[in-house]
């Protein structure tokens, strides 16, 4: 390894610290042994999960955590559906009674064919949670003054979305990323949105500090592949924003020298 | 009495505790949480919590989810 690379301290999220720079969910996938498969082949430490009832006419039957190694993968539950900040708090508690986690993927939506978030209610939400001594790490959008009020309330992390949730597009607005890593004093941790590769990398070389995905691997014609892909381009947007890159300029500059050139032109 | 779980209506024996109704229902307790009415109930709490008529439990585990 390079002595950039080598360099790069681990992810801190609160009291948590990742060396993976990739979260991945465990939704959408075909089977849970490729779900498995691709967790491994993204390199991920850290997996999202849903909350929801259990079902009354199969009270037993095994549930997804059966299927994650929590030897070697922390979970993030999430509030993933819930429209309120009382219910997306109430899902929060009820996560950190089942799984043993103060982690949570703070999540009230606020529109169900946008999948936006719900900032008013996200705000409420997560001071109660902070109060609660939850390590809260908000999905939020990609809004720099949404962001700075979340980490003055006490958030681990802020997650703005790329695009939104399932769609692919890639980072949308880079600016308002650049923005929200400047000034931010908690990890950045774009969620939502990334369909490929370049998209992450593209995320990482705005200078954010993870990336988090599910359906851009989960929905990949072979997704332990794609999960191995990302961990590439997230691993290669990092790299570069750590190497820094030469400044764009709108003209060429050659390459190779202009002296000693043969012919009559440059005599 | 009456008792709402997870959404639907179940009818049980008087002053069962919620310890007896998850038993009922034939639940393993690992990876699960409980909320009673709104508020969660520890594990350990199972036992002595009784349930009254017209009371919500839900009762959630992890699923997959992103």
């Amino acid at each position: 390894m390079d002595a950039t690379a080598a360099a790069d301290a681990p992810l801190r999220i609160g009291k948590h610290e990742f060396h993976s720079r990739l979260l991945v969910g465990t939704g959408k996938y075909p089977s849970v042994e490729i779900m498995r498969l691709a967790h491994e082949a993204s390199g991920t430490e850290l997996v999202t999960v849903a909350i929801r009832r259990i079902h009354l006419d199969d009270p037993s039957g095994k549930t997804l955590i059966d299927y994650i190694d929590r030897a070697k993968y922390a979970i993030l539950p999430n509030t993933a559906g819930c429209t309120t900040a009382k219910d997306a708090v109430l899902t929060a508690q009820l996560a950190r009674e089942a799984l043993g986690t103060d982690l949570i993927k703070l999540e009230v939506i606020g529109d169900p064919r946008t999948l936006y978030p719900d900032t008013a209610e996200t705000l409420i939400a997560a001071r109660e949670l902070v109060a609660d001594g939850f390590t809260v790490l908000p999905y939020i959008a990609d809004d720099p003054t949404a962001c700075k009020k979340l980490e003055a309330l006490g958030c681990a992390a802020v997650m703005p979305l790329a695009a939104p949730i399932g769609s692919g597009l890639g980072v949308c607005n880079p600016y308002s990323i650049a923005i929200i890593k400047e000034q931010s004093g908690v990890p950045v941790i774009v969620d939502a949105g990334v369909g490929t590769a370049s998209d992450a990398a593209i995320a990482m070389e705005l200078g954010v500090d993870a990336v988090l995905m599910n359906t851009g691997i989960a929905a990949a014609r072979d997704p332990v592949a794609m999960a191995r892909a990302m961990r590439l381009g997230v691993e290669a947007g990092r790299l570069a924003y750590l190497a820094g890159r030469m400044p764009k300029r709108l003209h060429a500059s050659a390459s190779s020298p202009l002296a000693g050139l043969i012919g009559t032109a440059h005599a | 009495m009456k008792l709402s779980v997870n959404g639907t209506s179940r009818e049980v024996a008087e002053g069962i505790s919620l310890a007896d109704l998850l038993a009922e229902l034939g639940v393993d307790r690992s990876g699960i949480a409980v909320a009673l009415n709104d508020r969660v109930v520890r594990g350990a709490a199972f036992a002595d919590q009784a349930l009254r008529e017209g009371d919500a439990v839900e009762i959630i585990r992890a699923t997959a989810g992103g």
